[in-house]
C-alpha cells in the first residue's frame, strides 16, 4: 500500500494560483453586478424621495396651473396616458395577437419566414422613427396632431413583442392538446380559440403587460403624434397630454414647482411599469404553478 | 358568433379546386376556419407591409432634402435652418461616439453580470438579481433622463470632468471646461440603459450552451473559471457579439435620455467633454418645429438614416444570436 | 478462480467484504455514504470497496442512484445545484471529502466519461484530446506525442490522424466517445469513472468501446455504470447492484449473473422487473 498521505489530493502550488484566478474573475463579476445595481438605486431613490411628497389627490385630478402660480396637478397627463395607452391596445393587440397566432398556427413556408423577419424589423426600429412615420401617415393627412395618431405610434411600438411572444407561448402549447380537440370533432380554428390560444392566455397576458409597461414610459413617438396638451382630452382627434410628454416639458423647465411635479410623475410613471412588471411576473409563475 | 353558420355547411369548400392542394393534416373546408385563417392571415400581413411602408414613407419624406444636398448631407456640418443649408455630419457623429462609448462602457459589465447571474452567482441568488438587473430596463427613458439632469450631470460636472481633465487632459478626448452636458454624459446613461439589454441576451445564450460541456471541463480538473473561459464562452461567442450589437441598435435609436443629458450643440467635437448631440435628438427637438419643407425634409432624411442604420444592425444581431443559440443547442 | 469468493452482505452493513486484490494503485473504500439531491435521498448508507485494475459494473433499474453513485467518487455531484454527500471515499486511503482535498486535484486522478459524447465543440481534435492540460495550462513536454499515444489507445489514431484540426464535432458518435476516452486518459488519470458510456451508442460502436475496457483495464481501475446487463457480464469483473439507492449486493460478476444471494439481485438479472 502507498502511504497515506493527504497531501496527494491537496492543491499543489498550480492549482492554487488556478483557484485564486478563478476567485478573482469570479469577483469581478459579483462587481459587475453590485456596479449595475447603483444606478438603480439611485433612480429609484431619486424617484421616491423628490416625489413621494407632491403625491396627492390634486395631482391626479387637477389640470396645470399656468405657469407663475403654484399647485396645479398632471391630472389630465395621466387620464391622457391611460387614452392613450387604451388607443394603443386597441389598434395593437388585435394585430399582435392574431399575427402571432398566424405564425404559430395558419402560417407556413415564405410568407410566414417574411412575417416573422419583419417583426424582428420593427422591434429593432428606434421608436422616434415611428414618430416621424405616424407623422408623415396620419398628421399631415389629418393636419393636426391627435390621439389617434399618438395611440397608432404606441400600437406599432406594442406589435413586435407582443406578435412574437404570442407565437412562442403558442408553440408552447403541448400538441397533443390540440389533437385531442380535433379528434373530438372540433373545428380546428375553435380548436386554436378555445383550447390552444386559451392554454396560452396566461402567457400572452404577461407578454401584453410587459408590452403596455414598456408603452406607457414611452415619450419619443409620442412628441409629434399626440403632442401635448395643458386641457383635458377633448376629442380623439385633438393633441392630448401624457405622463411621460408631461414629465419631459417640466423636467427641462426652470421652475422648481414644475420640476417638483416633475419628479412626482416620474414616480407615478415608475410605479405603474413596476406594478405591470410585478404583476407580469406574478401571473407567469401562477400559470407557471398551474402546469406542474 | 360565426360558429354556427360554419358548423351548418360543413365540407362546403370541400369541392374547389384549390382544396386538394392545402396540407393534408389540417382539416379546412369549414366557413369558420377559413375565415379565421383569412383575418389572421390579413393582420399577419398588416406587421409585413408595416417596415415597408415605414421605409416608403421616409425615402419620399426626404426626396427633397437628398436631391438638395446628395451625398454631401453626410459630410457637411452645417446645420442652419434659417439660411435652408443642412449636414448631417454632427448628428451622426454624436450618435456613434455616444453609442460607441456606452458600449465601451456597458458590455465589459454586461457580460461580467450575465456570467455572474448564468453560472456563478448563488442559485437562491439569480432570480432576484436578474429580475433587479431587468428592472433597469423597464425604467422608462425620460426618467433616466430626469435622472441623468439632476444627479449624472452634476456629479460628472463636480467631481469626473475636473478629474479626468487634471489626468487625461493631454488627450483630445478630455479637453475643455467641465459641463456635465455633453457626450460623455450621454454614453454614461447610455450605457446605463443598455446594460440590461447586452447581459440578458447574454445571460441567454450563455444557458444555451450544454450542461455537458460543464461536465467535461470540471470532469477535468477545471476551477469555474477555466470551465467558463474554455467551455462556455467559446461556444458563446458570436452570440455574445450579436448581444452587443442588439445593445449598439438599442443605444443608436435611444431617444429621451440622450437628449436631455447630451447638451443638443450641433458641432463635430473630439472631447467628450464637450456637448454634441444625435441623430434621434435633433428629431425630438426640432422636428415638431421644422418650419419649412426643406428643413422638414432634412430631419426626415436623418430619420431614414436612424431607421437604416438600426435595421442593419438588428438584423445582422439576431442572426448572430439565432445561429449560436440554434447551433449551440442542437444535440450532437 | 482459486480465491474464495467474497463474501455477500446484506445493505445495511457497513463492513464491505475483502477482495482479493494484489498491489493497489488507486484502490476506492467508499463508507457509509449517502447522496441527497435536495429533499431526494438518492444515494443511502453505500460502502464498497473498487478493486484495484479491474472493470467493476454498477447495475440497477433507471433512478437507482447508480449514477449519482459515481458522480460523488470524483465529486462532480456536489455541483449540481441543491446536491449533497455525506460519508467518505477513500482513495489510496485519502478521504476524497477531506478538509485539504481540492476537487480539481481529485478529478484530474479519477477521470470520467459522461452518458452522451461531449467533445468541446470549438475544439479540434487535438485540443481535445489535449483539453485537460489546456483547462489547467500545464505545459506538455510533447504534445503532439501525447495527442497519437492518447489516440492510439482509444483505437481512433488511424481514424483521425489525418484530420486531428477538424473539430471533434465531425466524428461520429463513437467516435466522439472515443475521443472522450482519449481527452480523459491524456490528464493521465488512475480511476476511470463511465456513465453509461454506450447508451447513446448504436452497437457497432458500442462493442469497440467494451473491446477498449478490456484493453484499458490492465492499466486503470474502471468504475462503469450500465443499464444494460449484458454489457456488465461482457465487460466487468465486479458487479454492483443498486436499488433505489441502496446497494444491494456487489460481487464477482459471475457470481452475481449465476448465483446471486439476494432475491433482489437475482430477480434483476432474470429480467423479472426493471
Amino acid at each position: 500500500m502507498k502511504p497515506v498521505r493527504e497531501d496527494l489530493l491537496a492543491a499543489g502550488p498550480a492549482e492554487r494560483r488556478r483557484h485564486a484566478r478563478s476567485l478573482f474573475f469570479t469577483a469581478l463579476c459579483a462587481i459587475s453586478a453590485a456596479i449595475v445595481l447603483v444606478p438603480l438605486g439611485s433612480i429609484l431613490l431619486y424617484v421616491v424621495e423628490r416625489g413621494a411628497s407632491g403625491l396627492s389627490w390634486t395631482f391626479f385630478t387637477a389640470l396645470p396651473k399656468p405657469v407663475g402660480e403654484t399647485g396645479g396637478g398632471m391630472g389630465n397627463a395621466v387620464a391622457g396616458s391611460l387614452v392613450l395607452i387604451g388607443l394603443a391596445c386597441l389598434f395593437g393587440l388585435p394585430v399582435g395577437v392574431l399575427a402571432g397566432v398566424y405564425l404559430a398556427e395558419v402560417g407556413r413556408g415564405r410568407l410566414a419566414a417574411a412575417i416573422r423577419f419583419t417583426a424582428d424589423v420593427l422591434a429593432g426600429v428606434p421608436s422616434i422613427t415611428i414618430g416621424v412615420f405616424v407623422y408623415a401617415l396620419v398628421v399631415v393627412s389629418m393636419r393636426r396632431f391627435s390621439a389617434i395618431a399618438g395611440g397608432l405610434a404606441l400600437a406599432l411600438v406594442m406589435i413586435p413583442t407582443v406578435t412574437r411572444t404570442t407565437e412562442e407561448l403558442l408553440r408552447l402549447v403541448p400538441p397533443n392538446l390540440r389533437e385531442a380537440a380535433l379528434g373530438l370533432g372540433v373545428p380546428a380554428w375553435r380548436t386554436t380559440v378555445f383550447v390552444v390560444l386559451r392554454t396560452a392566455a396566461p402567457g400572452i397576458a404577461t407578454g401584453v403587460m410587459l408590452a403596455v409597461a414598456r408603452v406607457a414610459g414611452e415619450t419619443a413617438p409620442l412628441l409629434f403624434t399626440a403632442m401635448s396638451s395643458r386641457y383635458w382630452a377633448a376629442g380623439l382627434d385633438r393633441p392630448i397630454a401624457s405622463l411621460p410628454v408631461q414629465i419631459l416639458t417640466y423636467a427641462t423647465s426652470p421652475y422648481a414647482d414644475w420640476q417638483a411635479q416633475a419628479w412626482t410623475g416620474a414616480l407615478c410613471l415608475v410605479a405603474i411599469v413596476l406594478v405591470l412588471n410585478l404583476a407580469a411576473r406574478a401571473v407567469a409563475a401562477r400559470s407557471l404553478g398551474a402546469r406542474r | 358568433m360565426s360558429a354556427a353558420p360554419a358548423e351548418a355547411l360543413p365540407h362546403a369548400a370541400a369541392t374547389t379546386p384549390s382544396a386538394p392542394q392545402r396540407a393534408p393534416d389540417r382539416p379546412r373546408g369549414r366557413l369558420g376556419d377559413r375565415l379565421f385563417e383569412g383575418v389572421t392571415t390579413a393582420l399577419a400581413i398588416v406587421v409585413l407591409l408595416v417596415p415597408s411602408a415605414m421605409l416608403i414613407e421616409l425615402v419620399g419624406a426626404s426626396r427633397k432634402a437628398i436631391g438638395a444636398f446628395g451625398a454631401s448631407f453626410l459630410t457637411s456640418s452645417t446645420w442652419d435652418p434659417v439660411h435652408g443649408s443642412f449636414g448631417a455630419l454632427p448628428f451622426l457623429w454624436g450618435t456613434v461616439v455616444s453609442s460607441l462609448l456606452a458600449l465601451a462602457l456597458a458590455v465589459p459589465v454586461s457580460i461580467g453580470v450575465a456570467i455572474f447571474l448564468a453560472e456563478l452567482a448563488p442559485h437562491r441568488a439569480r432570480g432576484p438579481l436578474s429580475f433587479l438587473v431587468e428592472l433597469l430596463a423597464a425604467i422608462p427613458s425620460v426618467v433616466y433622463g430626469f435622472w441623468g439632469v439632476f444627479v449624472l450631470v452634476p456629479l460628472l460636472r463636480e467631481h469626473v470632468e475636473p478629474w479626468l481633465a487634471a489626468h487625461l487632459g493631454f488627450l483630445p478626448l478630455f479637453q475643455g471646461p467641465p459641463l456635465g452636458f455633453g457626450m460623455l454624459a450621454a454614453g454614461v446613461v447610455l450605457a446605463i440603459m443598455i446594460v440590461p439589454t447586452v447581459s440578458s441576451i447574454v445571460r441567454e445564450v450563455l444557458r444555451a450552451v450544454p450542461a455537458a460541456q460543464r461536465e467535461a471541463a470540471a470532469g477535468l480538473g477545471a476551477t469555474p473559471w477555466d470551465t467558463i473561459r474554455f467551455a462556455v464562452l467559446p461556444s458563446a461567442r458570436s452570440g455574445i457579439v450579436g448581444a452587443i450589437l442588439l445593445g449598439l441598435g438599442r443605444a443608436l435609436g435611444e431617444t429621451m435620455a440622450v437628449t436631455m443629458v447630451i447638451g443638443n450643440r450641433p458641432k463635430v467635437s473630439v472631447s467628450l467633454l464637450d456637448p454634441a448631440t444625435s441623430m434621434a435628438s435633433v428629431l425630438a427637438n426640432e422636428f415638431a418645429e421644422a418650419d419649412s419643407d426643406l428643413y422638414l425634409s432634412a430631419l426626415s432624411e436623418i430619420a431614414l438614416l436612424l431607421f437604416g442604420v438600426a435595421l442593419i444592425l438588428n438584423l445582422l444581431a439576431r442572426w448572430l444570436v439565432g445561429a449560436t443559440k440554434g447551433r449551440v443547442g442542437s444535440p450532437a | 478462480m482459486t480465491t474464495a469468493p467474497p463474501v455477500a452482505r446484506g445493505p445495511l452493513s457497513s463492513e464491505p467484504p475483502p477482495l482479493p486484490d494484489p498491489e493497489p494503485v488507486a484502490r476506492i473504500q467508499v463508507r457509509k455514504l449517502h447522496a441527497w439531491f435536495g429533499g431526494f435521498h438518492a444515494v443511502r448508507d453505500v460502502s464498497l470497496d473498487i478493486p484495484t485494475r479491474k472493470v467493476t459494473a454498477v447495475i440497477g433499474p433507471s433512478g437507482c442512484g447508480k449514477s449519482t453513485f459515481l458522480r460523488c467518487l470524483n465529486r462532480l455531484h456536489e455541483l449540481t445545484p441543491g446536491a449533497r454527500a455525506e460519508g467518505s471515499v477513500l482513495l489510496d486511503g485519502v478521504d476524497v471529502y477531506g478538509r485539504r482535498v481540492d476537487p480539481v486535484v481529485l478529478r484530474r486522478r479519477v477521470g470520467m466519461v459522461f452518458q452522451k459524447p461531449n467533445p468541446f465543440p470549438t475544439m479540434s481534435i487535438r485540443d481535445n484530446v489535449l483539453a485537460g492540460h489546456l483547462l489547467s495550462g500545464t505545459r506538455v513536454p510533447d504534445p503532439e506525442a501525447m495527442v497519437e499515444r492518447s489516440l492510439r489507445q482509444v483505437a481512433l489514431w488511424d481514424e483521425v490522424k489525418d484530420k486531428l484540426d477538424q473539430s471533434g464535432m465531425s466524428l461520429s458518435g463513437g467516435q466522439q466517445q472515443r475521443l472522450c476516452i482519449a481527452r480523459v486518459l491524456a490528464v493521465e488519470p488512475e480511476v476511470i469513472l463511465l456513465d453509461e458510456p454506450c447508451s447513446a451508442l448504436d452497437p457497432i460502436a458500442t462493442a469497440r468501446i467494451e473491446e477498449l475496457l478490456g484493453e484499458l483495464e490492465s492499466r486503470y481501475t474502471i468504475v462503469l455504470v450500465t443499464h444494460n446487463m449484458q454489457q456488465a457480464a461482457r465487460t466487468s469483473d465486479y458487479t454492483a447492484f443498486f436499488y433505489l439507492g441502496d446497494l444491494v449486493e456487489l460481487d464477482r460478476t459471475t457470481t452475481i449473473f449465476t448465483n446471486p444471494k439476494e432475491r433482489r439481485t437475482e430477480d434483476y438479472v432474470t429480467g423479472r422487473f426493471g
